[in-house]
């Protein structure tokens, strides 16, 4: 860790989830094992073989005001107001908005407007189109609104990487800040894709549980029983700050975000490289990128989505560039598969479990799979050692993305 | 069946609350949209679309920059 580039840290923390409406009242639910998930009640269900979701806690139409809501698309709801929770909690930073970012994507865009839009179109003609149904839709809206709302004028940019989205865009803006183009950046992911179509599509590709009787018990990475991934909605958001910057306000500081690391797997458009390779690769880059070793990791939030074939394959990964000794959870059991929206939430888990010392359990994990050689965290949570530690959040995208963010103890 | 002032008033208050979070007390015949209401060229867009299913009048483009004031739009409902 003796690099002489800019370190950067984390100032400031901004969620809504199928766990909660905020951070502390997620990560308190995801400490006591709760479940997200729940039967789905639109009337699509019938249409579809997945009859659950982790529909978010909090619908974010009676946290905005109605004129503003009716402007945003559900995904841009999601992440405005993760972002106006993390600029708040990071002490609503004095900064020149020439010098303030935003790096906040969705795996998917806005596909619930897209879709009442067209049938809107189709029923009555272009001209009753809302005039903001293309920022709507569009995967960059999220940026592009948290940026007007907090005059960030540095850049507004949003990678898009399927599931990897939220961490990708967390590490670009970890690069923003060390290429000295901005002191903040406002970075996650966001996602509002439980829709009819979609969880057909997703059913289609034959990826998604189907354990209708027990939606609770539905997600359940590294265990024999899993099935698929349950489909989740919300985001997550971080405050990243130089650390110059952090200390001279006197911010208070979570974890230094120290480096990030990407591969592409090369090889299959939905399902990982069997050996694991892209996983291990991205892993081992931030460790590099970090200047930390195998030994610094005493904790992964792993990608792990339930899916029968994903779970092992990163498990084996972390084996491999890292060692047995990291203690692996899957946050994924509790809140489901938030997508664009995983790699900011699970970001931010990783980075509360260096601060407070403790790794919430993987839920429904009752008999993990055979030949897993990594520690799992099941039953209760695990305290984490004192001193100086780090720990990696693991994010994966259809299209073979793969994105490992280090975080360290401050 | 004609519609009155004060009705086509009552549904242009709700409509522009709706849109935009202003009181409909504050939406009265003189005020002008830009100057006295703030509001922007694509929120008229939206008024105008929602006014055209409320009163089930066509503005046209063309017609609706010319609608200045609250009352120029009751105007153009009852013309």
């Amino acid at each position: 860790m003796s690099t002489n580039r800019v370190r950067v840290v984390v100032t400031g923390l901004g969620a809504t989830t199928p766990l909660g409406g905020d951070v502390a009242s997620t990560w308190s639910a995801l400490l006591d094992g709760k479940s997200g998930i729940r039967p789905i009640t639109e009337d699509w269900v019938d249409t579809v073989p997945v009859k659950f979701a982790g529909v978010a806690a909090v619908d974010p139409g009676d946290v905005l005001p109605r004129p503003e809501a009716r402007r945003l698309d559900r995904a841009e709801q999601f992440a405005l107001i993760a972002a106006r929770q993390a600029w708040q909690d990071a002490g609503a930073p004095e900064v020149d908005g020439e010098r303030l970012g935003v790096v906040v994507g969705s795996g998917i865009g806005g596909i619930g407007t897209i879709l009442s839009a067209y049938d809107l179109y189709r029923e009555k003609g272009w001209n009753r189109l809302s005039p903001f149904t293309v920022p709507m839709l569009m995967p960059n809206g999220s940026a592009g609104w948290i940026s007007i709302e907090l005059g960030a004028k540095a850049g507004a940019h949003s990678t898009v990487s399927a599931c990897a989205t939220g961490a990708e865009s967390i590490g670009y803006g970890i690069d923003m800040i060390r290429s000295g183009r901005a002191d903040i950046v406002v970075a996650g992911g966001t996602e509002a894709a439980i829709h009819g179509l979609n969880v057909a599509s997703f059913a289609a590709a034959r990826t998604m549980s189907t354990r209708n009787d027990e939606p609770e018990r539905a997600s359940r990475p590294f265990d024999k029983g899993r099935d698929g991934f349950v489909l989740g909605e919300g985001a997550g958001i971080v405050v990243l700050e130089s650390e110059e910057h952090a200390r001279a306000r006197g911010a208070r500081i979570y974890a230094e975000a120290a480096g990030v690391g990407y591969s592409s797997d090369a090889y299959h458009i939905t399902g990982p490289e069997p050996e694991g390779r892209g996983g291990r690769e991205a892993m081992l880059r931030a460790l590099k990128d970090a200047g930390l070793t195998p030994a610094d990791v005493a904790h992964v939030n792993a990608h792990a989505t339930s899916t029968p074939v994903g779970d092992e394959i990163e498990a084996r990964a972390i084996k491999e560039a890292l060692g047995s000794h990291a203690i692996v959870t899957a946050t994924k059991s509790m809140t489901g598969h938030l997508l664009g929206g995983a790699g900011g939430i699970e970001s931010i888990f990783t980075i509360l479990a260096l601060h407070e010392r403790i790794v919430p359990a993987i839920a429904n994990l009752d008999d993990p799979a055979d030949g897993i050689e990594v520690d799992l965290v099941r039953g209760e949570p695990r305290k984490l050692d004192g001193g100086q530690l780090a720990a990696i959040n693991n994010s994966f995208g259809f299209g073979g993305h793969n994105v490992a963010v280090a975080f360290t103890t401050v | 069946m004609a519609v009155t002032e004060q009705e086509i008033l009552a549904g242009l208050g709700k409509i522009i609350n709706e849109i935009t979070g202003i009181p409909a007390t504050e939406v009265t015949p003189e005020k002008n949209f830009v100057d006295d209401l703030d509001i922007d060229s694509l929120s008229m867009v939206e008024i105008a679309v929602a006014a055209q299913d409320e009163f089930g009048v066509e503005i046209p483009d063309d017609q609706l920059k010319h609608l200045k004031t609250v009352k120029d739009v009751i105007n153009f409902i009852q013309a």
